[in-house]
């Protein structure tokens, strides 16, 4: 393929020689027209009319949101019918119980509602909330450790601050600490620390990848989870790299920064989907885990720090990456455990996907800049290895 | 920050508890304050007058004889206008048939049957399409006398083939199985025995996926009255039992055939009640006088669980299994049991206790819960 397009090519390609007509006009609206009567034929002769086999609609309810207080259980559901659908009755643990649906009436395709039943839960308990429908058809909800839905007080919120800062603030902090000590390394150190980076991120994005994917499929059909995913991370990749190579590859500080930005979002992702699981029950975290969680993300602040080692860093610069890659947990948690639905956590782990998928391409991009040849010498391999190892291996730690 | 979510979904699965301590970050995110964020248990007791403290979400509970059950029942009420059935009437509607004296001087008993499908309400908003006997579930109480001769004329007009298999003493010509009985939509078939024994009996359709046409609503109860004559040395107890006779004016009868529906067909029954309707006597508990003995014949069909029970609070009661005799087969018993198709009569009387609320429901809780309960409503006199 050549570089650019000769005048020749381009005068072959319909409509680019002639100006907008009457002509183009008419094959704009043409093909309108067909799908209008299209559309018409469908609704005049209903050939549909023949699949019609007796049998009730298909219905889906999907559940999005649970809250337990002192007034008993409220679900937020959403529907998923081919008809509106309607909630006649819930039964929680097998016991039929009087509720309230806000707003009530049948729920059309893609419209949500809140169920509220005075049921008296127990702490520490599993409870099943299952919907019957007019139809006969039953959606079971399973609450697997009730705990009280924590509510946005002072102590709620500073008591989630802290875990985000220790899981998300901390280990970056910490890995960037090594900035001084790391600025001493050769080429073939800095080509191992570069190469870490990609190592690192490749585990991220992996990981990010499977959870979101996995909170989509708990997400309601209409939002077509995976579909969902994988667009949000190519978008998000697209446009920061359109935006990162404005004025040519990014480097040094603005690869840092993307670097950071690329972890920030995938942290405000997990801080959704951890704050929601503190919401539905998860009881206790252990101190060992807690650190098992600041070890695993240490390698983040060294990644972060790897493109200005070169540099001369402003101190508040250093302050400014530890917010923008590990602040977006504390923001996570807190937002993630007052409002949740399954579809904005994997909307989010998405975004952050291809942000980081975006980092992995501008380092890998800086490598090869830097010396082709090294590209795949001893020293990227073994950095390579090393981020991806190192980020498996602690993981273990808090995988039980 | 890989990891943390899939772990918490492990935990939350398995429902661990680690035993290294907890740090007080996570703890106090969660903002667990010990059984302060519980919901107190409602009061469970007749008229709510205890209610725990704390529960304020459940003092305003249902109004009328449901607070019994707190909040724990289905919600809004049954058309029983569409359905062409009602619960409270069901109790006391007994199908006699037509009578007409055979050339031998033998009296004949004639009923009319006829299978259909129809759509009912099983509970408030849940839809269920049945297959009936006559458009109702459970079917027409058949009520007849023993040594009658009996003649069922069956009409199929539902989709699918059926028949009516009546627990009783016939020729195996007329027994309603493949073979005997058993008719396709459209046709006929004119079913004849002798009543005997009597008792309370049932009938049920045995065609083939026996499981689902009992399930979708195929049965009924069948009462063979004692024919006093024929039990001279227990006229009296036979008069009572025998339907429209002195004695047997004196008596509250009710008809409870306990049933359950498997609305989503997973194997398992989403509704149970007696009479089709869950909680349908909870919300209109049955008026008992107080001074007149009650009798109820009660029929278990209930599919896929095997075994049913009936249980009277605050009492106690004479049973008859399958209410062959004329002397109680258990005595003073406040609970039976009935497997499918087992039945009996159950005899009692509060002429000794307060008026008030007095509940019934089988001791399976799940049932109870799931709307197989009522409530005996005892008054002075009933109008
Ligand atoms: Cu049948």
């Amino acid at each position: 393929m050549r570089d650019a397009p000769t005048s020749d090519q381009d005068a072959e390609l319909p409509g680019v020689a002639a100006a907008p007509s009457r002509k183009t006009l008419l094959w704009v609206i043409l093909p309108l027209l067909a799908f209008v009567g299209a559309i018409a034929v469908l609704i005049a002769t209903n050939p549909l009319a023949r699949f019609d086999n007796g049998t009730p609609p298909v219905e889906n309810i999907a559940f999005e949101r649970t809250i337990l207080d002192g007034g008993g259980l409220r679900v937020l559901v959403r529907a998923g019918g081919a008809e509106p659908m309607t909630i006649a009755q819930v039964q929680v643990d097998d016991a039929y119980w009087q509720f309230k649906q806000d707003p009530p009436g049948p729920l059309p395709r893609g419209a949500s509602a809140w169920i509220q039943v005075p049921f008296p839960w127990v702490l520490g308990e599993a409870h099943a909330v299952k919907l019957v429908t007019t139809t006969g058809a039953t959606f079971l909800h399973e609450i697997p450790v009730a705990v009280a839905t924590p509510v946005a007080d002072r102590s709620s919120l500073l008591s989630q601050a802290i875990l985000g800062i220790f899981v998300g603030i901390v280990p970056v902090a910490v890995g960037l600490m090594f900035y001084p000590a790391l600025r001493g390394v050769g080429q073939r150190g800095m080509t191992f620390l570069l190469a870490l980076t990609v190592g690192l991120l490749a585990f991220l994005l992996v990981d990010a990848m499977g959870d979101a994917f996995e909170l989509a499929g708990e997400a309601a059909p209409i939002f077509q989870g995976n579909a969902m995913v994988v667009l949000a991370a190519a978008a998000s990749f697209l446009i920061l790299m359109a935006i990162g190579r404005r004025n040519g590859a990014p480097r040094g500080l603005a690869l840092a920064t993307y670097i950071a930005l690329g972890i920030g979002l995938h942290n405000l992702g997990e801080g959704l989907a951890i704050g929601a699981a503190f919401a539905a029950g998860a009881v206790g975290l252990g101190t060992f885990l807690v650190f098992g969680f600041t070890l695993h993300n240490v390698t983040e602040g060294i990644g972060i720090a790897a493109p200005i080692l070169r540099e001369k860093v402003a101190p508040w610069v250093f302050a400014a990456l530890v917010l923008l890659a590990g602040g977006p947990a504390v923001l996570g948690l807190w937002i993630g455990s007052l409002a949740f639905a399954p579809q904005w956590s994997a909307l989010a782990l998405a975004i952050g996907a291809g942000a980081i998928l975006q980092v992995i391409v501008e380092v890998t991009a800086l490598l090869r800049r830097r010396d082709e040849a090294r590209l795949f010498s001893p020293a990227a391999m073994t950095g390579l290895a090393a981020g991806v190892g190192f980020m498996y291996l602690t993981a273990m730690l808090v995988k039980i | 920050m890989g990891g943390m979510q899939g772990w918490l979904q492990e935990r939350l699965s398995r429902r661990l508890l680690l035993a290294g301590g907890v740090a007080a970050a996570g703890a106090a995110a969660a903002n667990v304050t010990g059984a302060k964020g519980e919901a107190a248990h409602p009061g469970h007791d007749a008229g709510g007058t205890a209610v725990a403290p704390g529960g304020d979400a459940y003092t305003a509970g249902p109004s009328g004889h449901s607070g019994a059950h707190g909040a724990m029942v289905t919600i809004g009420e049954v058309d029983s206008g569409r359905n062409g059935f009602d619960p409270g009437a069901m109790l006391t509607d007994w199908e006699v048939g037509t009578l007409s004296t055979l050339p031998d001087g033998r009296t004949l008993r004639t009923f009319e049957i006829v299978a259909e499908d129809k759509e009912i309400e099983i509970a408030p908003g849940v839809m269920f399409l049945a297959w009936t006997y006559n458009g109702r579930v459970p079917g027409p109480a058949l009520r007849a006398t023993e040594g009658e001769r009996l003649r069922v004329v069956f009409r199929n007009y539902g989709s699918h083939p059926h028949s009516i298999h009546f627990h009783g003493i016939h020729a195996a010509r007329m027994d309603g199985v493949p073979g005997a009985g058993l008719i396709g939509p459209g046709e006929e078939f004119v079913y004849e025995f002798d009543a005997r024994p009597f008792g309370c009996h049932l009938y049920h359709c045995h065609a083939l996926p026996l499981k689902r046409h009992i399930h979708k609503g195929m049965y009924g109860a069948f009462v063979i009255d004692p024919d006093p004559v024929r039990h001279p040395e227990q006229a009296a107890v036979a008069r009572s039992r025998l339907l429209g006779s002195a004695e047997n004016l004196g008596w509250q009868e009710f008809v409870m055939v306990m049933n359950a529906f498997d609305t989503n067909f997973d194997g398992e029954n989403e509704f149970y009640a007696v009479n089709t309707v869950a909680h349908a006597y909870m919300k209109a508990p049955i008026a008992i006088a107080r001074s007149r003995p009650v009798r109820i014949y009660l029929v278990n069909v209930v599919e896929f669980d095997p075994i049913n029970s009936f249980h009277l609070h605050g009492n106690f009661f004479d049973y008859y299994d399958q209410g062959t005799t004329l002397t109680p087969t258990l005595k003073t018993v406040d609970l039976i049991t009935q497997c499918q198709a087992q039945r009996g009569i159950l005899e009692f009387s509060f002429a000794e206790h307060e008026t008030g609320l007095y509940m019934f429901h089988p001791h399976q809780s799940e049932f109870t819960e799931l709307g197989w309960v009522g409530m005996f409503d005892v008054r002075e006199d009933v109008a």
